[in-house]
């Protein structure tokens, strides 16, 4: 029964921040109740790209924890929370494009390639695309072996989202230590199972 | 972190300024009413202004502070009008008050900008004193009192450009800084005054925090021209009222023609110094906030355009996006102070 229902609970969850925010643009459009606040583009741009970073790491805590808590079935909730991650992403660069520079083109492009916060996120984005596009089971099997070698991109995408967020610190290191620190000890992870394993195999030739 | 829930009056109840501009007679004329009804006399006995003045400055107006002076909330009740006019004043659209005070920051209360009216509601601001320091006659320690009692309240409007390309305009009272410095009568080797925010880890909680770039106390400071120039006001209160802890209670700086973090809140040292003194984003980060912080379309923020501002409250579909002006619109009056002076560099 848990199994059954978790997926489509999860995805309710996972869709809620995204419902609440969609509600909120939806009364700014039809002039009611006001749950943005007097910056909405800004708070939309801060609470998307928050989603955004958090499910980058949730994506990323998938793996680690499946062993650590021996959870096998976690695994089943990889790709919705890595979908969910380029969604958020998606969303925070469309909140930027439309509501903070109005889809001024010329502005668009100085913005991506002169501020450097910029030009990292965007490149976390443009990094993100191919993953996404090719998270359904068909590219997975027609990719085989090259799909989960692709799929590493993720790390490198995690590493620049959090660089994005350590630039824009200003009065609080409180995000850039919680995000940079979760992604070091999920990527930390990695490389010492890696390493591990090695070890091991040494162990058994050796 | 949950989704924050926002408990404020809707942005786009702006408040026009004719009704601003009334609201002090409604709220006598209210006042008559709610008296003349409860001794059932509505259109019987004319209840002299006085009673509707008292009443008003007395209103129990709900501000983030423990508790209200008496003689403060009156001086504020009492301040004059801005004059229709000129640079004291504008034609723009106020800022609401719930924006005002619910959308700022105030980094001592918290990084958010909803944190400062959150986290300030029990803030004290009695006793508050004041202490003046360095290149004068009358250095000392002040009471509140004491700084203020000379000064009449002035209403002063003012737009308020953020660094972080957002503006408000915004009804202060306050009264010249320049007069309250010459009390201390500086000296000939104060080329700058400083200023310096209260530290209370018990009451600012972002002062207790480990992960605060900023090494508090939040310091600022002027060069003396720019602190005896007219426009520059030491504030004490917005739209009628004394000022809320969230908006720098009980004393705040307010420069117009400089980014919002010139505007040191909830002052507690005054310094005459012969050096420039420090200043705190500048220390924190000198390649993006200068000691300058003239507002200056011309001169980009490293990370964003100085170009245009979000003029608040804005909203989503039709944003309130307007070009930033040279000194924030207030060239004719204060450029002449930076005569010479390279702005790129000096910004």
């Amino acid at each position: 029964m848990v199994k059954v229902i978790a997926k489509p609970v999860v995805f309710l969850l996972c869709l809620l921040p995204a419902a609440y925010l969609a509600y909120g643009v939806y009364l700014a459009f039809s002039g009611g109740e006001d749950l943005l606040g007097p910056d909405p583009a800004q708070y939309l741009a801060l609470e998307t790209g928050e989603w955004a970073i958090r499910f980058l790491i949730a994506s990323l805590a998938i793996t680690p924890l499946r062993f650590l808590l021996n959870m096998p079935s976690l695994f089943r909730l990889r790709r919705m929370i890595g979908v969910y991650a380029y969604f958020y992403v998606c969303l925070h660069l469309l909140v930027f494009l439309w509501f903070l520079l109005g889809w001024q083109w010329d502005n668009i492009g100085r913005e991506i390639a002169e501020r450097p916060y910029i030009t990292i996120g965007f490149s976390s984005f443009v990094l993100l695309t191919p993953l996404a596009a090719t998270s359904f089971n068909v590219a997975q099997r027609k990719l085989g072996r090259k799909w989960k070698t692709l799929h590493r991109l993720t790390y490198a995408c995690v590493i620049l989202a959090v660089l994005h967020v350590v630039w824009i610190v200003r009065s609080s290191y409180f995000d850039a230590v919680l995000y940079g620190g979760l992604a070091l000890v999920f990527l930390g992870y990695r490389v010492l199972r890696h390493y591990s394993e090695s070890v091991r195999k040494y162990a058994i030739f050796g | 972190m949950l989704i924050k829930t926002k408990k404020d009056i809707p942005s786009s109840e702006i408040t026009p300024e004719s009704v601003y501009r009334n609201r002090r007679q409604f709220l006598k004329d209210s006042a008559n009413i709610a008296f003349g009804a409860a001794t059932g006399s509505v259109l019987a006995g004319p209840v002299s202004a006085q009673t509707g003045d008292a009443l008003f400055a007395r209103a129990p107006v709900d501000i983030n502070l423990a508790s209200k002076p008496e003689w403060l909330v009156e001086k504020a009740a009492n301040r004059t009008d801005a004059p229709a006019t000129g640079p004291y004043n504008t034609d723009e659209e106020l800022t609401p008050f719930s924006d005002v005070t619910t959308y700022n920051n105030f980094y001592e209360f918290g990084t958010g900008k909803g944190d400062p009216s959150s986290n300030a509601s029990e803030f004290r601001i009695e006793p508050w004193t004041v202490e003046v320091a360095g290149e004068c006659a009358k250095p000392g320690i002040y009471a509140l009192e004491d700084i203020l009692r000379p000064h009449t309240f002035e209403e002063r409007i003012y737009r308020m450009r953020c660094v972080e390309a957002w503006s408000m305009v915004v009804p202060w009272i306050g009264f010249s800084l320049g007069d309250l410095l010459k009390r201390f009568e500086p000296n000939g080797n104060a080329n700058f005054v400083a200023f310096e925010t209260l530290v209370d880890r018990g009451q600012m909680p972002a002062q207790r925090s480990r992960f605060a770039t900023i090494d508090w106390p939040y310091q600022e400071g002027l060069r003396m021209d720019e602190a005896m120039h007219p426009l520059t006001i030491m504030a004490t209160g917005l739209y009628d009222d004394i000022l809320p802890a969230q908006n720098g209670a009980p004393l705040r700086l307010v420069v117009p023609w400089k980014y919002g973090f010139k505007n040191i809140k909830s002052i507690v040292k005054i310094e005459f110094t012969r050096s420039m003194p420090n200043n705190t984003w500048n220390d924190l980060q000198p390649s993006e906030y200068g000691f300058y912080a003239n507002v200056n379309p011309e001169v980009s923020h490293p990370r964003w355009s100085q170009a245009t501002e979000r003029r608040l409250p804005s909203s989503l579909f039709m944003p309130r996006r307007i070009e930033t002006k040279m000194f924030n619109g207030y060239a004719d009056e204060v450029a002449s102070l930076y005569a010479g002076m390279d702005l790129r560099r000096n910004y």
